[in-house]
C-alpha cells in the first residue's frame, strides 16, 4: 500500500474525497487553510463534486445541509472563531437528522485568540455546541494515520446515525507530515439516500423541517434524537489504552495532547514510574465506562488537556467521586513539551507516594 | 347547459385551511406558485426552500418537497441542493427580514455565482412573524413595533432596494418586481414567476421575483386599505417593473 508524506489538513481532505466526500464548503481560516486549498485542487474538477469557497462560514454550513439534502457525502472545515459562525447550521442538521462531517482544527481562544494549536473547543463539541437539546458525535484523531482513519470513520458514522459528525482537531495535527496509508477506497455507488430531496417523482411530496407549533411533536422529536444517541452511546465509544496494565497513574489526554503524554509516559517508564494513559478517541461518546472499569484498580488519574480544563469535567462525571484527580494544562495556543509534562507527572507521582 | 369552469382550487395547493390572516399576500402567492408549478409540469423536479416567517408553513400549503431553511440562509441551502443535482429546480421563499436583512449576504454571493436558482421575495415591509417590527424595506415614517415613532432615515437609513441591488450584480439574469394587490398584478406576478423559472429550466443563472405584499395586520389596516397601500405609498420606493432582463444575452 502506497504511503503518502503530506500535511494532516491534507490527509484529511485526501482522506475524504476517498470516502466518497462530493461537496466541500469551506471558508479560509488558519490554521486550517491546506484543507480547503486542497479540495479546491482536487475536488473542484472531480465529475459530480462540488467545491466552493463561501462568503461566510455560516453560509459554508449552509451549503452543507443543502447538499445533504439532495443526498450528497458533504463536508466543511474551520477552525474555532467559524466553528462558533456554524453552530446555528449545526443545530438544523441534528434536528433534521441529516448527515454531514465537520472538521474543527482548533486554535487558541476565546475570542479571535492566537492562530497556534490548541484544545479550547471541547465543551463547544461536546454538549451539542450550537442551541437545543442534541448531540454531535465527535472524533478525535492524534496522528496523520488516524486524520486519514477517523476521517473516512466520520462519513460512516454521519450516514449510518443520520447525524453530523465533528473532527475534532488542532493546528498542530493540521501542519504536522507523517507518512499516511488511506486504507479505504470511494465507494463505488453511495447508497441513494432515503431522504433526499430532489422532487416528489414517483411519490407524495417530502417535507424536512424542524419548526412546529405544536410542543408535543417537537418532543417527540427531542425523544427520538435522544433513543438514538443512546444507542451511538451504546455501540461507537473508541479509545486506546497505552501501558494501562501494571500502572499506579493512568494519564486521561486526547489529540495532540495525548501525542505529547505519549513521550512523557515514555520518560516516566524509564524512570521505572509506573505511568500508563488511556485516550478517548471519540469524546462524545465518550469511554465513561473504561475509566470506572480502571478505577476499580487504579487509583490517580492525571487529565492533561492544551486548555484550562474542560474534558476533566467528563473523568469526574465518569469517577463519580472514586479516584482522585490531578490537572495540567496549558490554554491559549502554548504547546508544552513532553519533557513538561513528565516534570509534572513524576512530581505527582511522588508526592502521592506511588514509587513506594 | 354547459357548465364552464372559470376557477378552480390549484391541484398542488393542498386541501387544508390557510393560517395566514385575511388579506395577506402570502396566500396569494402560494397559490400562484402552485398554478405555475403545476402548468410548467415542475412537481417532479423542484424543491421549495421556506424561510422562518409567516410562510414557515408553506409544506402545509404547497404539495411538493421542502426543505425549512435557518433565518436567511436560503440561497446557500439553495446553492447546496442545485450543486449536487442541477437538474432539480430549487426556489427560496423569503421575507423582506429574510432576504434583505439577515440574509443579504448569502443572497447577492449565490447571484454572484451565478447559481441557477430562483428566489421568491415576498416584500411587506414588516416583520411578519415576529410582530410587526421593522424590516430594512420599512417605508420612511412608516410606523412599526420598534420603530413607534415612525422610520426615521437618520438614524433608521432608508428602504432597502435589493432588487436594485441586485441588478447590477452580474450573475442575475431576470429580476422583476410584481404586487398582489389587484388581479392586474396578481396576472403579472404569475408570469413573472414562470419567467423566473424559465430562466433557472433553460440554465441561465439567478432569478428574483420582488413581490409587493400587504400586511394588513402588522400594517393595522384593513385588506382594501392595504391593497391601496401598496399602489399609494410601496410602489413610490419600489417601483413596479422588470428591473433586469438578460435573458436574451444569456441564450446567445
Ligand atoms: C437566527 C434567527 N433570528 C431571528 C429569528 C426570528 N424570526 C423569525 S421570522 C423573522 C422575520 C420575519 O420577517 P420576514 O422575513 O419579513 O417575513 P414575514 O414574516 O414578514 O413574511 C425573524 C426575525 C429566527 N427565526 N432566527
Ligand atoms: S402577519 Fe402579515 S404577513 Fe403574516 S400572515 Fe398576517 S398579514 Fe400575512
Amino acid at each position: 500500500m502506497n504511503k503518502y508524506l503530506i500535511s494532516g489538513n491534507s490527509v484529511i481532505a485526501e482522506a475524504a474525497i476517498r470516502a466518497g466526500c462530493q461537496c466541500y464548503f469551506g471558508y479560509p481560516i488558519t490554521p486550517q487553510n491546506e484543507l480547503t486549498e486542497y479540495m479546491a485542487l482536487h475536488l473542484s474538477r472531480k465529475e459530480g463534486c462540488t467545491f466552493i469557497q463561501a462568503e461566510s462560514e455560516i453560509s459554508a454550513i449552509n451549503m452543507v445541509y443543502g447538499a445533504s439534502i439532495a443526498g450528497a457525502r458533504a463536508m466543511t472545515s474551520s477552525s474555532s472563531p467559524g466553528i462558533s459562525l456554524k453552530q446555528e447550521g449545526i443545530s438544523y442538521l441534528a434536528a433534521c437528522e441529516l448527515p454531514a462531517v465537520i472538521v474543527n482544527m482548533m486554535r487558541g481562544g476565546p475570542g479571535l485568540g492566537s492562530i497556534s494549536a490548541s484544545q479550547s473547543d471541547y465543551f463547544q463539541a461536546t454538549r451539542g455546541g450550537g442551541h437545543g437539546d442534541y448531540r454531535t458525535i465527535v472524533l478525535s484523531p492524534a496522528s496523520g494515520q488516524e486524520l486519514a482513519d477517523l476521517t473516512q470513520r466520520a462519513f460512516d458514522l454521519a450516514d449510518n446515525y443520520r447525524t453530523p459528525v465533528i473532527i475534532l482537531g488542532d493546528g498542530m495535527l493540521g501542519q504536522m507530515m507523517e507518512p499516511v496509508e488511506f486504507h479505504k477506497e470511494a465507494p463505488e455507488n453511495l447508497s441513494t439516500k432515503s431522504w433526499a430531496l430532489k422532487g416528489a417523482k414517483d411519490r407524495p411530496s417530502k417535507i424536512i423541517k424542524t419548526f412546529t407549533s405544536n410542543p408535543n411533536e417537537l418532543e417527540e422529536i427531542n425523544w427520538r434524537l435522544f433513543r438514538k444517541y443512546r444507542l451511538i452511546e451504546r455501540e461507537e465509544v473508541d479509545y486506546e489504552t497505552y501501558m494501562v496494565e501494571d500502572a499506579e497513574l493512568i494519564v486521561i489526554a486526547y489529540g495532540i495532547a495525548a501525542r505529547i503524554a505519549k513521550g512523557a509516559i515514555k520518560k516516566a517508564r524509564a524512570h521505572n514510574l509506573k505511568v500508563g494513559m488511556l485516550r478517548p478517541i471519540t469524546l462524545w461518546p465518550f469511554p465513561f465506562k473504561k475509566i470506572q472499569e480502571i478505577s476499580k484498580r487504579v487509583q490517580y488519574f492525571f487529565v492533561f488537556e492544551m486548555n484550562m480544563g474542560q474534558m476533566i469535567e467528563d473523568v469526574q462525571l465518569a469517577l463519580e467521586g472514586n479516584g482522585e484527580i490531578s490537572f495540567y494544562g496549558r490554554p491559549g495556543g502554548v504547546i508544552p513539551t513532553p519533557s513538561e509534562v513528565f516534570r509534572i507527572l513524576s512530581r505527582q507521582y511522588y508526592q502521592k507516594g506511588l514509587n513506594r | 347547459m354547459t357548465i364552464k369552469t372559470v376557477y378552480k382550487r390549484p391541484k398542488l395547493l393542498k386541501e387544508r385551511l390557510f393560517h395566514y390572516c385575511p388579506g395577506c399576500g402570502h396566500s396569494v402567492i402560494h397559490k400562484l406558485l402552485c398554478e405555475v408549478i403545476d402548468e410548467m409540469n415542475l412537481k417532479e423536479r423542484i424543491v421549495c426552500i421556506p424561510p422562518p416567517g409567516c410562510s414557515v408553513f408553506a409544506y402545509n400549503y404547497l404539495d411538493i418537497d421542502m426543505a425549512e431553511s435557518a433565518h436567511g440562509r436560503g440561497a446557500a441551502v439553495a446553492t447546496g441542493i442545485k450543486r449536487v443535482s442541477p437538474e432539480t429546480i430549487v426556489f427560496t421563499y423569503q421575507g423582506d427580514g429574510d432576504l434583505s436583512a439577515i440574509g443579504t449576504a448569502e443572497t447577492i454571493h449565490a447571484a454572484n455565482r451565478e447559481e441557477k436558482i430562483t428566489a421568491i421575495f415576498v416584500n411587506n415591509a414588516v416583520y411578519g412573524m415576529t410582530g410587526g417590527q421593522m424590516a430594512p424595506t420599512t417605508m420612511i415614517g412608516q410606523k412599526t413595533t420598534t420603530s413607534p415613532y415612525g422610520r426615521e432615515v437618520n438614524k433608521e437609513g432608508y428602504p432597502l432596494k435589493m432588487s436594485e441591488i441586485l441588478s447590477v450584480v452580474e450573475g442575475t439574469v431576470y429580476i422583476e418586481r410584481t404586487a398582489v394587490n389587484s388581479p392586474k398584478n396578481i396576472k403579472k406576478t404569475k408570469k413573472a414567476i414562470s419567467k423566473a423559472f424559465q430562466v433557472q429550466i433553460d440554465n441561465l443563472g439567478f432569478s428574483m421575483v420582488e413581490i409587493l405584499s400587504p400586511c394588513p395586520t402588522n400594517w393595522k389596516m384593513s385588506p382594501i386599505e392595504s391593497w391601496h397601500w401598496v399602489d399609494k405609498e410601496m410602489v413610490k420606493e419600489f417601483p413596479l417593473g422588470v428591473i433586469k432582463d438578460r435573458i436574451k444575452v444569456k441564450k446567445c
